[in-house]
């Protein structure tokens, strides 16, 4: 078993390991329990970035890189697809017989140990589950930014005083259940993983929330399962349609028409893809799937906010990344013009719908449904050529797309931080009313510099990591449609509206009105430490995207040309079939 | 052949070969008349009456384990009692099943101390017999033995039913159960006479082939024209009534809440999955027997759409389990509806598996030949068996715990319980999100196995993707109450001046524990899933190789 195997295994389970170990502590030790989970969340964290230092961004590919055979002979990666497994005694090529469990390639046996970047274990024999993990350019950064923003946000826990080790154990079950989303291959296994991360949630929300939490937590649970079944069905239709496999690399070759005798047809492309991405649109959310997000966000406490902008909604774009599109890219094309319209329309409604709000919590929730529109914008300014449908300038599609993906680790800064922000000032004076802020810049000066800081963050601020995902979406849209460019930079300038207003509402102004002003104390060092850290990254990564970019431009130009050959090739066979029946 | 070869041939076929398959069954005997003797001859003063009937349980489970280890994948069906019982994978299967599943409720009883030792000797004497009877339902060969079975089942349920006495709400519960009970029974006595009379036979194996025989040359299959066809479909749909009854499927359910409710909550666990298990076997069994090994005439016009009403019974029995569960505020009244919507679901894979056997060679392929997925629909309902048996008694077990501390069974008195007793609150939301179906509890791998049948069967019967649809809607209904369960336990705070509830980690806890780990298991661990789909895909194969 290589060693890949337990790192990938380990980043998944050391959580749950912490939430088992989280029992033994007596029911009155909490700061005990606080420090063991500080220390399982920082051990994920190590091994996250020991797989940070594991990835070459010279070998883009996700998964395995080279097969050893049992005579020691290299076999460059590209060509070992379409494996299967052995069944005992089964024979190969010159007379040998496989023992259970090896891959067989072309009448070849490996051992699985041998995978590189990437693990394949049996599972469920019988239906062909795997446990299939890897990861590349694009699961990298989310999986860093999980790790990262858990610890962050559980460092942020320090103050819940209820039910504490109950608290602790749902937010690293949490965690294992974001990592496994990120770090699995196979769609079963996805799919567990993500309704892995959906009970511990609802309980975060509905025990630990605000007055509301009943209803929010509902809500969230509710919209997330209906999700969750479309994604089942567009499961099983891909799982029929393909031979019945659950291995996202391989259902991503049969999508794109790779597979001999294989493919999906056109309304499997068509149906698939709408289900699989309503799916994850509720996720993201976008509009019109958004109406979760806002009372999610705000009756739930500061640290579970962080992890739901920070971690969760990421998990929406993750999924059109690496599922809804590889799977199905005639049914994204198909559909491109309405993705990113509603993503444009998802720009300019958060916007206007976050002027409105006089809640400071419900504002930061609906900046993240603005901020989230340029993610699916970028993924989707996929623009083809009529006659050859190959794609017009493809180089701005892969840039729209990683503006997309930097966009969504920009978010997962500024938003937690914005969030985490909002809570400090919560925890201090109990209401979250903007018309009762004003001139906390007077009473708490660091954290209103820290805070203004990572506001504009989220504003996009040429120099900090918001501006330049932005930037990259909306140059990139100019060449798929000049109107939605002008509407999405023109949503540049709302954010910037609503933000900048925010910051004179609460921050300046000459003094504090609102209760509790007694209350109003400096923040404390642990406080500090966090803002400080993620205003540093928020700097660090606008000031040096490539430091992002480094890591995913590799995987990303692979897909860019993967999602290009593979529409050509699926029009292509559909094409040739209507010639056929006509 | 005179009459000292037959009984030579009797006694042979009885002492040489039915006896020994039939070990389990008698060890539980042997314990019933233990545990009356233990009574009169004043034993039961020092060695409580649980420890005999938890003796005999385990050894009848030790018994069955070794047949299920010894009875080989070849060879012929083996009928016992001149072909009363039939001794194959599938129905030992079954009996390990259901005694495991006795085993754990005797230790539940024995931890919740319902029944004290006075009426110990009674209460097992009882629930032993009714293990009987559906040890006898499981490997049913003949209408008659299904009849019995039934019965046997039947008639101690009434009495566990009412066994809290002196409970108004129980004695009326255990009479409606009765007096419902009496009326099926009746029913189903006519569809059995009916099928034998037109048949002349009782014996469930040669029904196909009479049937085939009966029908063979004749042009007319309309039911509205072929009187003998009429009757032959009759009598199927009465015993069909039945079997419904016992599985409490819309429309024959009015018994289950009201008896569920009145009954102790480990006698309704004991209803709720033994019974039920008891009696899906005994219905696909019914159901094989009917359609033999499905072709000929008889097959795609009338036995596909049997299948087909299965599939309406079930996608109707789901849904009005789910959406009566809504109002309810007791819990045990919560947990029968649960239960109807599950038998409900289960439905749904006998119904697949009845349209994929009548379904014509067309629609199978070489990849995909007809035993392997007829051998799927039945692993689906095998593996959703087996996560019930633990989710369901877990849930009613944790109701029967708290039931011993705070004295009620409405859900409000639950309020912020899960924070008091930590384990038998994670249990039971381990149980309930397993019976909503969420990854990572094995209830969504059963339920995913189903529904994967109804999409082969689908291919044959488009309607069986109306009734996938329905049944993946319900998933969607029914996570609300289940949920408010959860919600009154962990998110209502415990009101001012309740006592609190203290549990102790042994036993209750560790039964708890014992009971829902399996829960998880079946879901997400490393080989578990594998080799109980694996089991349940070979018994499963075992009895459709052998129609």
């Amino acid at each position: 078993m290589s060693s890949t195997f337990w790192l990938l295994t380990f980043i998944i389970f050391t959580p749950t390991i912490g939430a088992l170990a989280l029992w033994v502590f007596d029911r009155k030790a909490e700061e005990a329990m606080r420090y063991c989970a500080l220390l399982f969340t920082t051990i994920t964290f190590v091994l996250t970035l020991l797989l940070l230092g594991q990835f070459k961004s010279t070998d883009p590919g996700i998964q395995p890189l080279m097969y050893q055979d049992q005579t020691n002979k290299s076999v460059p990666a590209q060509e070992v697809t379409n494996y299967h497994f052995a069944e005992e005694g089964e024979e190969l090529k010159g007379g040998k017989t496989a023992t259970a469990g090896q891959i067989i390639w072309k009448g070849a046996a490996y051992d699985e140990s041998e995978l590189q970047r990437g693990v394949v274990r049996k599972w469920i024999d019988r239906w062909n589950i795997n446990y299939t993990l890897g990861y590349d350019g694009i699961s990298l950064p989310l999986v860093l930014l999980t790790s990262f923003i858990s610890l962050l946000s559980l460092l942020a826990s320090w103050n819940i005083k209820k039910h504490v080790r109950g608290y602790l154990i749902l937010f690293l079950l949490l965690e294992t259940g974001m990592l496994g989303v990120f770090l699995s291959l196979d769609f079963f296994l996805f799919y567990v993983f993500w309704e892995v991360m959906l009970l511990p949630m609802y309980f975060l929300i509905g025990i630990w929330g605000g007055p509301r939490k009943e209803y929010a937590a509902i809500k969230f649970f509710l919209y997330t399962l209906v999700g969750s079944v479309l994604m089942l069905i567009a499961m099983l239709m891909v799982y029929y349609n393909s031979g019945r496999s659950f291995d996202l690399q391989f259902l991503a070759r049969v999508g794109q028409g790779l597979e001999e005798g294989l493919g999906f047809s056109e309304t499997v492309q068509i149906a698939a893809f709408i289900l699989l991405f309503i799916g994850f649109a509720i996720k993201i959310p976008i509009f019109p799937f958004h109406t979760w997000l806002p009372d999610a966000h705000v009756e739930a406490p500061t640290p579970v906010s962080m992890i739901l902008a920070g971690v969760l909604l990421k998990m929406g774009g993750y999924g059109i990344l690496r599922i809804a599109f590889p799977l199905c890219p005639w049914g994204a094309q198909y559909a491109a013009w309405v993705l990113a319209l509603i993503g444009a329309v998802s720009i300019i409604y958060g916007a206007f719908a976050a002027m409105a709000q006089t809640d400071f919590k419900r504002l930061v929730a609906y900046s993240s449904v603005s901020h989230m529109g340029y993610v699916l914008l970028g993924i989707a300014v996929w623009k083809i050529g009529e006659s050859s449908g190959a794609a017009v300038g493809k180089e701005y599609w892969l840039m729209g797309m990683n503006g997309a993906m930097f966009q969504m680790i920009a978010h997962g800064i500024s938003s937690a931080g914005m969030f985490f922000m909002v809570g400090v000032i919560y925890d201090r004076v109990h209401h979250r009313d903007l018309n009762q802020f004003g001139g906390l810049m007077g009473l708490m000066p660091l954290y209103s510099g820290l805070a203004v800081g990572i506001f504009f963050a989220g504003l996009g601020l040429p120099g900090m990591c918001g501006f330049i995902g932005e930037v990259f979406v909306v140059l990139s849209t100019w060449n798929f449609s000049k109107p939605l460019a002008i509407v999405a930079a023109a949503g540049v300038i709302l954010t910037a509206g609503y933000i900048l207003w925010t910051i004179q509402r609460v921050y300046l102004g000459p003094e504090y009105k609102g209760p509790h002003k007694d209350k109003i104390t400096p923040m404390n060092g642990r406080e500090k430490g966090i803002a400080f850290v993620l205003l540093a990254f928020a700097v660090l990564f606008g000031v040096f995207p490539n430091l992002i970019f480094g890591i995913m431009d590799g995987s990303m130009e692979l897909l860019v040309d993967n999602l290009d050959r593979g529409y050509q090739e699926v029009s292509r066979a559909i094409k040739e079939l209507s010639t056929v029946m006509r | 052949m005179n009459f000292d070869a037959i009984l030579k041939a009797l006694i042979e076929d009885t002492v040489g070969k039915s006896l020994g398959h039939f070990a389990p069954e008698i060890a539980l005997c042997i314990t019933i008349v233990g545990l009356l003797l233990v009574r009169l001859v004043n034993v039961d003063r020092w060695l409580p009456t649980y420890w005999v009937a938890l003796g005999g349980a385990i050894v009848a489970f030790g018994l069955a384990s070794c047949q299920f280890m010894e009875i080989t994948p070849d060879g012929e069906t083996q009928y016992l009692f001149t072909g009363l019982l039939v001794y194959d994978q599938f129905g030992v299967f079954f009996r390990l099943f259901l005694l495991l599943f006795l085993v754990l409720v005797i230790a539940l009883t024995v931890i919740s101390g319902i029944p004290d030792n006075e009426d110990g000797p009674d209460f097992y004497t009882l629930l032993l017999g009714a293990t009987i009877g559906m040890m006898l339902m499981v490997s049913a060969n003949n209408l008659l033995i299904l009849f019995l079975g039934i019965e046997m089942t039947s008639v101690p349920s009434y009495v566990m039913v009412g066994f809290l006495k002196g409970r108004k709400l129980s004695s009326e519960a255990a009479l409606k159960y009765v007096v419902f009970g009496a009326g099926i029974a009746g029913v189903m006595l006519y569809g059995v006479s009916l099928l034998a009379g037109v048949l002349g036979t009782t014996d469930m194996s040669l029904i196909a082939e009479r049937m085939h025989d009966l029908f063979a040359g004749d042009a007319d299959l309309s039911i509205r024209s072929n009187p003998t066809l009429r009757i032959v479909v009759l009598a199927s749909l009465l015993i069909f009534v039945g079997i419904a009854f016992k599985l409490s499927l819309v429309p024959f359910h009015f018994w289950c809440p009201d008896a569920f409710e009145g009954a102790p909550a480990e006698v309704a666990g004991f209803l709720s999955v033994a019974s039920k298990a008891a009696a899906f076997a005994l219905l696909v069994r019914f159901c094989l027997a009917l359609s033999g090994s499905g072709h000929g005439e008889l097959s795609t016009d009338v036995m596909l759409y049997l299948g087909v009403g299965l599939g309406v019974v079930a996608a109707i029995t789901a849904t009005f389990g789910n959406l009566a569960a809504y109002a309810q505020t007791n819990i045990k009244r919560l947990l029968a509806y649960s239960t109807i919507a599950h038998a409900g679901y289960m439905l749904m894979a006998v119904a697949a598996m009845m349209v994929l056997v009548n379904a014509g060679p067309e629609f199978f392929t070489p990849e995909n030949p007809k035993t392997e997925l007829v051998a799927g629909a039945l692993e689906g309902l095998i593996y959703y068996l087996a996560v019930y048996l633990f989710m369901n008694l877990g849930a009613f077990a944790i109701v029967a715990f708290i039931r011993n501390q705070i004295h009620s069974e409405e859900i409000k008195d639950y309020a912020g319980l899960g924070w008091q007793a930590p384990c038998l609150g994670i249990g039971m939301a381990f149980c309930l999100f397993s019976l909503v179906g969420m990854p990572p509890f094995g209830g969504f791998f059963a339920k995913l196995m189903i529904f994967k049948s109804l999409v082969d069967a689908g291919y044959v019967n488009p309607f069986m993707w109306v009734v996938l649809a329905i049944g993946g809607l319900n998933t969607v209904f029914s996570l609300i109450y289940y949920l408010r369960v959860l919600n009154t336990m962990y998110i209502t705070p415990r009101p001012e001046g309740a006592r609190p509830v203290r549990f102790d980690f042994l036993p209750v806890g560790a039964y708890v524990i014992l009971v829902t780990a399996p829960v998880l298991m079946t879901g997400f661990f490393p080989i578990i899933p594998d080799r109980l789909s694996d089991t349940a895909n070979y018994v499963a194969r075992m009895l459709i190789d052998n129609l």
